[in-house]
C-alpha cells in the first residue's frame, strides 16, 4: 500500500487517500461523459445528449480524448489497488452470501477485507471491459485507416464496443447506488475519504481489525 | 486497385481478365454509390438526418448533419463512403440528386457517349437490362451473362449488365452477396433491444430495492455520532 489508510485523530478512519480520490474522480467524472455521448450514440432517442453537450460533432470528437483519460485513471487505479483487489479463498464464501448482503442482513456476511468481493468485481469488471473497450475504440476512432481487407476489425468493434459498454453501465447503475443511497458514509469516503470507526468495522471488519492492530504494533 | 476517394465517387475500374480459353476480356466497371434499398451506411449511422433515403430510391448524406465518425464505411457492403480529414465528414456519390430532383439526369449519364449508361425508373432499367443479358446470352455467347441487383441489400438502385453474372468479383471486387453486416444487424437489433431492457431493469431494479431494503445500516454509527455531537 502506497499510502497507508490509517486511524484519524478526531475517531474516524481514512478510508480512501486524496491521491485515491483524485483517480476514483478522474475515472469517474471522464466515465460519466463517455456514458453520456456513448448513450447519444446508442440511440435516436438520446441523440439530445450530444446536442446538449456541445453539438453532436463536438461530443464524436471528445468522446476518445475522454476515453483516453479514462483509461489514465483506471491504470493508476490498478497500480493503487491490484493487489488489495486480488481474489481470495474467503471470497467464495463471502459470495455464496450474497443473498444476506442484497437482503441486508449484513450479519451473516463473512467479513470484508479493504474491497469485498463485490468491489473487486466491480474493479475487474471496469478493469478488462476497459481494456476491450480502449482497444475496440481506437478502431473505431480512426476507421479511415483501417483498411478493407482488415474490414473486419471495424465489424467487431462497431459490436464489441457497446457490449463491453454495457457491461460496465451494469456496474455502474450498481456502483453508484450503492455508493450514494444503499451504504450510507460510503460516498463521504469518496468526497472527504474518512468514514466512522463502526462504519469501518460493519462493511470491512477484517481490514478494520488490522487497521487497529498495526496502530497498536506502532504503540 | 485503386479505390473511390471522399472527392472521387465515381471511378471507372479496370480488369485484363483472361477467360479458360486463353482470349482475353478487358473488364470495365463503373464503381460509384449502388444506392441499396436497404443501405448498410444507413444503418450504421448514429447521426439524427445524415443519411437520407429519398422515396426515389437516393441515398444521400447530408454532410452537415455528419458527425464524422466513420460507422457508413464500416456498414457499407461496397466501400464506397469515404473521409474527408480536414472537414471530418464522410462523403460518396449522391447520384446527383440535384439534377434529379428538377427533372434532370445524373452528370455522369448525361456525360456518357456512348449509351453504356442509361437512367429511369428501376422497373424500366430493370427491363432494359434484362433484355441487353438476353441478346449477350443469345447473340454473342455469354451464357452466363445477367443482371446485377443483389438481393442481399434489398436490390440497388444503380444495376449494371455483366458478361459473367456468376463472378462478379471479376469486376473490380464487385461483392458476390453483398448484405448489411452480421455485427451492425446483432448490434442495431439484439443488442440494442437487449440493452435497454438491461439498462432501464437495472436503474428501476435498483429503486425497487431501495424501497423493498433500504439503506445498510450501521447501528453503533447512530450512537457515536450522537455522542459526538452532543
Amino acid at each position: 500500500m502506497s499510502s497507508e489508510p490509517y486511524l484519524l485523530p478526531n475517531g474516524r478512519v481514512l478510508r480512501y487517500s486524496f491521491r485515491e480520490r483524485l483517480v476514483h474522480w478522474l475515472a469517474g467524472i471522464s466515465y460519466l461523459y463517455l456514458l453520456l455521448t456513448g448513450l447519444a450514440f446508442w440511440s435516436p432517442w438520446l441523440y439530445w445528449i450530444a446536442i446538449v453537450l456541445g453539438g453532436a460533432t463536438i461530443s464524436r470528437e471528445l468522446h476518445p480524448w475522454f476515453g483516453l483519460v479514462f483509461v489514465v485513471g483506471v491504470s493508476l487505479m490498478y497500480r493503487m489497488w491490484h493487489r488489495q483487489m486480488r481474489e481470495t479463498p474467503s471470497d467464495k464464501a463471502w459470495w455464496a452470501a450474497i443473498g444476506h448482503y442484497i437482503r441486508n442482513e449484513d450479519d451473516q456476511i463473512p467479513s470484508a477485507d479493504r474491497f469485498n468481493p463485490g468491489q473487486k468485481l466491480l474493479f475487474w469488471g471496469f478493469f478488462w471491459n476497459g481494456l476491450v473497450l480502449l482497444l475496440s475504440g481506437l478502431i473505431l476512432w480512426l476507421p479511415q485507416y483501417i483498411p478493407w481487407n482488415l474490414r473486419f476489425l471495424r465489424l467487431a468493434a462497431v459490436f464489441i464496443h457497446p457490449v463491453c459498454a454495457l457491461a460496465t453501465i451494469a456496474l455502474f447503475i450498481i456502483h453508484v447506488y450503492m455508493g450514494t443511497a444503499m451504504e450510507r458514509g460510503a460516498f463521504g469516503s469518496v468526497i472527504r475519504g474518512d468514514v466512522s470507526r463502526a462504519w469501518a468495522d460493519h462493511h470491512h471488519h477484517t481490514w478494520y481489525q488490522q487497521l487497529l492492530r498495526n496502530s497498536a504494533e506502532r504503540k | 486497385m485503386p479505390e473511390t476517394a471522399w472527392n472521387y465517387w465515381n471511378l471507372i475500374k479496370f480488369n485484363e481478365h483472361e477467360r479458360a480459353d486463353g482470349t482475353m476480356m478487358l473488364l470495365m466497371r463503373k464503381d460509384q454509390c449502388m444506392h441499396c434499398a436497404d443501405p448498410g451506411c444507413l444503418a450504421a449511422c448514429p447521426a439524427d438526418a445524415a443519411i437520407v433515403q429519398y422515396a426515389n430510391g437516393i441515398v444521400d448524406f447530408q454532410e452537415e448533419h455528419c458527425i464524422g465518425c466513420g460507422y457508413c464505411m464500416t456498414g457499407c457492403p461496397f466501400n464506397i463512403p469515404k473521409f474527408d480529414p480536414p472537414s471530418r465528414k464522410v462523403f460518396k456519390c449522391t447520384l446527383c440528386n440535384d439534377r434529379v430532383s428538377v427533372g434532370l439526369e445524373p452528370a455522369c449519364i448525361k456525360a456518357c457517349p456512348t449509351g453504356c449508361l442509361h437512367f429511369g425508373t428501376k422497373s424500366e432499367m430493370k427491363e432494359l437490362a434484362e433484355t441487353r443479358a438476353a441478346q449477350l446470352r443469345v447473340n454473342s455467347g455469354f451464357q452466363d451473362a445477367g443482371v446485377y441487383d443483389p438481393a442481399g441489400v434489398g436490390g440497388t438502385h444503380v444495376i449494371y449488365v455483366l458478361h459473367d453474372a456468376k463472378n462478379p468479383e471479376l469486376y473490380g471486387g464487385l461483392p458476390k452477396d453483398p448484405h448489411i453486416p452480421w455485427s451492425v444487424k446483432l448490434w442495431k437489433q439484439p443488442l440494442k433491444w437487449i440493452g435497454n431492457f438491461g439498462m432501464i431493469f437495472g436503474v428501476v431494479g435498483v429503486f425497487i430495492h431501495y424501497l423493498r431494503f433500504g439503506p445498510k445500516v450501521v447501528k453503533e454509527d447512530e450512537q457515536e455520532s450522537h455522542g459526538g455531537n452532543q
